[in-house]
């Protein structure tokens, strides 16, 4: 039994330790907003925070996790960054098939906490791990400066 | 991404056509009552094999399998709380149909969009019409009958209150969710005429009132948000991948590495012995032609996705590769450029190539080269198939559902009336999705199972080894110019596999809908026109991909123009518009062009005029001309694909490095009159953003008969850092009662060609050869 502290909430899952955060999520707890894409943090569409941090979680095993504060897409509109994105993210029409944007918006939530402010290259170098396949990056970069600039953060 | 109706049964036996028609009120009494109530009339068209030899030709949506649906009972209902809800039969797969098609019911319904619900239809397209999503067709086959079907349940709530109120219907009108009586301003909310609107008739077609495009509330205005946006933003989108079931196992398949192979023999024992795995399990290949058939293999059910793929990494798998062992992208490429040398099948010809280019002041010749390309949706396929009680039940990313349906149902020996497909949103689909193969796997695994819903998950390597690539291809284009530079005499030999040979492996020749991507269907003012067709072998699955062969075609026709503007010594854009000519409406027929995107010839000619606005439109909006530091340069490029019209100017900027970035991309369309305005906008920067990805780094190549590229580390995307800084799209006006164009594919084409004249441009280097990878760098 691992003991996990998944959005908040504290469980525990049975599955072998080596096992990928990712189909943890998906296939044990039905937390199914994280996506598979890759399987080897090429993609990004699987991001989720780890003690804040953005993490590939198709690459990280379920013992890593052990007791650290996991936040997935379900649950990142409890804080304020995640809450500015996700409405940045609509109202700026950003997903097209939206299968990405999950990652795309867990990727921008751990930029704007970290960089309040970001600038263009900041912007670019946080989210080039995240592929969308749609190319909707230039409303992607316009989303993340609205939700920044409602947090009080622009440059 | 575009079916050629008329040469592919998508189900064998062409068992859409064989029956007689058949008008049948199946269901009035349920109408009405929620969204899970859609029962209603089911007009089934379709017409004898006898029947159809004598019928005229049948074009747009009248020309595809199951043609349209306008019927407000299949399409509308109203919960006596006013909740309106509108069936989506197409299938959203990021172009905003789920947004477009309900807006256009609700417009002329006169809902209230905030009281608007979407339900997605399931495959069944007697019930709702074709919906076959792919060649960029949903909106311009459906905007007339979906405004029919606002307008009839418009006209039957408005009956309703007439009735009730005992007052003439001319005297009442539907507003806002309401409808009102002029005179007394009496008003009765939609929910409340729900139940008596049901048992009026549903009007004559005839007889429909639709509204004055001034009228249009949602239509056209582009105020409404995407109606999954805010899922997709929480994370609560279902798409197919996200499927779960009770009692659910999960499976992954091992396919024969190399197209036409199969299992030769195997050793279970290790998967068996991973903790989860369940069953290990043959899937038989599929013979010849490949169809939507799974290719076979050997797949590990499991408790879980995690389990299944341990468990094939345990597999012991013997291949035996087949014919197509040795296929090899480098000399393939050069068996293509040998054929391109020789002339092959003449597809157009007008005047005389020979003797003009004889006489002509100069010669020029040039060879163009595209890859196989892989669709690589974010979402990989996917889907679950639970049978139960003689009833099968699919859950998946399709954008065929019915042909998912019918082929499900073939392969499990059911009728197709036990067969239930339901549709969850796509994670991109560009073509990949209309193949169901993926479906029936997870069907012949069900059934192995005893009918316990299974999930068949692809993995990314799996997507890019066993995919339908886009042809690979060789366009060899000369040309006789005056002492002008202007071309007299133009010859195009494209030499491509084609997709036909997916469903008769012995088509060696484009198709005639490969043919008018494009190459035959090019409007030039050029008096002496050859087009050749040379054979070419398929070795392994062609498909549809996003704009399919409008993207070799456009590329070479396109960067060849701009290679004879520059011998020339002319300004690229007036070079262009001169090749063009004057503005004229073409007869695509006139051009060898029979297919024409299945629409009418005469609703669609080749109209060179709106070519012309496009590139004259977007090099103005581009601010063509203008002065840019060293290093950087402007392209400019135009197509016709998809019966609408796109120009684009791509500036790039190549430092001393010879890196290359993109700081600005114009785009202007003309498709037609808009619904959704915004996503037009957003299909037309995506299509940039893919078209930036094929000509700077795509590219799926063999060795051995294998895929080379295993994950996105080989298969590169563009990337936010490689994505153009700024992408301003422009739309040119157009008016609701002239035919509508389509927008999910055109706007690929002429972005690798503009880059590459933009590269051209700015350096000197003229790239003939996608991807561009490195060929910048010196």
């Amino acid at each position: 039994m691992i003991p996990l502290d998944i959005n908040g909430k504290r469980q525990n899952v049975d599955v072998p330790g080596e096992t990928p955060l990712l189909w943890t999520l998906r296939d044990e707890l039905g937390l199914t907003g994280t996506k598979f894409g890759c399987g080897m943090a090429l993609c990004g569409a699987c991001t989720v925070h780890v003690d804040g941090q953005a993490v590939r979680s198709c690459i990280t095993p379920i013992s890593a996790v052990a007791n650290r504060k996991v936040t997935t897409i379900e649950a990142v509109g409890g804080e304020a960054v995640g809450r500015a994105l996700q409405a940045a993210w609509v109202d700026k029409g950003v997903p097209q098939c939206g299968y990405c944007q999950a990652g795309q918006i867990m990727s921008a939530a751990a930029l704007l906490k970290r960089t309040p402010k970001p600038s263009e290259t900041q912007i670019d170098e946080a989210m080039s791990g995240n592929i969308c396949r749609c190319g909707t990056y230039t409303r992607i970069r316009a989303a993340i400066k609205q939700a920044a600039a409602q947090q009080g953060g622009t440059r | 991404m575009s079916a050629p109706v008329d040469r592919i049964p998508r189900s064998e036996g062409g068992a859409a056509f064989d029956r007689p028609v058949v008008v049948a009120n199946v269901s009035r009494r349920r109408f009405l009552q929620g969204a899970s109530a859609l029962g209603g009339l089911v007009l089934a068209v379709g017409f004898s094999s006898a029947a159809r030899a004598q019928e005229p030709k049948k074009y747009g949506a009248d020309g595809m399998p199951n043609g349209w649906v306008d019927d407000p009972l299949a399409f509308v209902s109203i919960a006596e709380d006013g909740t309106v809800t509108i069936v989506c039969h197409r299938s959203e797969m990021g172009q905003g149909v789920r947004t477009g098609i309900p807006m256009i019911v609700a417009d002329e319904l006169e809902a209230d969009w905030k009281r608007v619900r979407v339900a997605q239809a399931p495959g069944d397209e007697k019930k709702f019409g074709n919906q076959d999503t792919d060649g960029s067709r949903s909106t311009r086959h459906f905007f007339e009958p979906m405004r029919r079907c606002g307008a009839a349940a418009r006209t039957m709530l408005e009956a309703a209150a007439a009735e009730r109120w005992k007052v003439p219907a001319t005297e009442v009108e539907a507003k806002n969710h309401e409808v009102v009586h002029r005179p007394t301003g009496r008003r009765a909310g939609y929910g409340s005429l729900a139940k008596a609107a049901a048992s009026q008739p549903v009007p004559k077609r005839e007889t429909l009132r639709l509204k004055d495009p001034s009228k249009f509330r949602y239509i056209g205005k582009g105020q409404l948000k995407l109606v999954d946006g805010r899922d997709i933003a929480n994370g609560k989108a279902q798409y197919g991948i996200d499927t779960r079931l009770d009692g659910m196992l999960y499976a992954v398949v091992a396919r024969p590495p190399v197209f036409g192979g199969k299992v030769a023999s195997f050793d279970p024992a290790e998967a068996l012995k991973v903790p989860g795995v369940e069953r290990v399990v043959e899937i038989e290949a599929s013979p010849p032609p490949a169809h939507f058939n799974p290719v076979g293999g050997v797949a590990v059910v499991a408790r879980n996705t995690w389990a299944a793929m341990q468990g094939r990494r345990a597999l012991k798998i013997t291949w035996d590769d087949g014919p197509n062992a040795s296929y090899d992208s480098t000399a393939f490429k050069a068996t293509l450029e040998e054929a391109a040398h020789k002339p092959g099948k003449v597809v157009r010809n007008n005047g005389d190539f020979d003797a003009a280019a004889t006489g002509a002041a100069k010669r020029l010749d040039a060879e163009y080269y595209v890859p196989h390309l892989a669709h690589a949706t974010m979402e990989p396929p996917a889907a679950t198939v639970r049978i139960a009680n003689g009833k099968c039940e699919v859950w998946g990313c399709f954008q065929s559902p019915q042909s998912t349906r019918d082929l499900v149902a073939k392969r499990l020996g059911m009728s197709a009336d036990d067969v239930t497909v339901h549709v969850t949103l796509l994670g991109g689909g560009f073509g990949r999705k209309s193949k169901c193969d993926y479906a029936i796997e997870a069907a012949v695994l069900s059934k192995a199972v005893d009918g316990k819903p299974v999930k068949v998950t692809w993995t990314r390597e799996d997507d890019l080894h066993n995919s339908y690539y886009h042809t690979v291809s060789v366009e060899h284009l000369e040309a006789g110019v005056d002492a002008q530079g202007k071309p007299v005499a133009w010859l195009h030999r494209s030499v491509a596999p084609t997709i036909i040979s997916t469903f008769n492996p012995a088509a060696k020749s484009e198709a005639p809908f490969e043919l008018g991507m494009g190459v035959i269907n090019v409007p030039f003012a050029i008096p002496n026109v050859r087009i050749e067709n040379p054979e070419a072998v398929a070795h392994t699955r062609i498909g549809w991909f996003r704009s399919v062969s409008n993207i070799p075609h456009a590329f070479a026709v396109q960067s060849f123009v701009a290679e004879l503007a520059a011998a020339a010594g002319r300004d690229q854009k007036d070079f262009l518009l001169e090749v063009i000519g004057p503005a004229r409406q073409v007869s695509p027929e006139m051009l060898g062009d029979t297919w024409n995107h299945g629409e009418s010839p005469e609703r669609y000619p080749v109209d060179t005029g709106r070519l012309r606005r496009v590139v004259e439109t977007v090099a103005k909006e581009a601010g063509w001309g203008r002065k840019l530091p060293k290093g950087r340069g402007l392209g400019i490029a135009a197509h016709y694909s998809f019966v609408s019209y796109v120009g684009a100017v791509v500036e790039v900027a190549v430092d001393n490095k010879g890196v290359l970035t993109i700081p600005r991309v114009d785009i202007a369309v003309d498709c037609g009159a808009c619904v959704n305005p915004d996503r037009v906008r957003a299909q037309m920067e995506g299509a940039c953003v893919m078209g930036i990805g094929i000509a700077t780094v795509g590219e799926i190549s063999f060795k051995a008969g294998r895929v080379e590229q295993d994950n996105f580390n080989a298969y590169e995307v563009t990337r936010m850092a490689g994505a153009p800084r700024e992408i301003r799209v422009h739309i040119v006006p157009g008016d609701y009662s002239k035919p509508m164009g389509g927008v999910g594919e055109p706007g690929v084409p002429p972005i690798p060609p503009a880059l590459c004249n933009a590269i051209f441009a700015a350096t000197g280097k003229r790239i003939r050869r996608l991807p561009i990878r490195d060929q910048v760098k010196v």
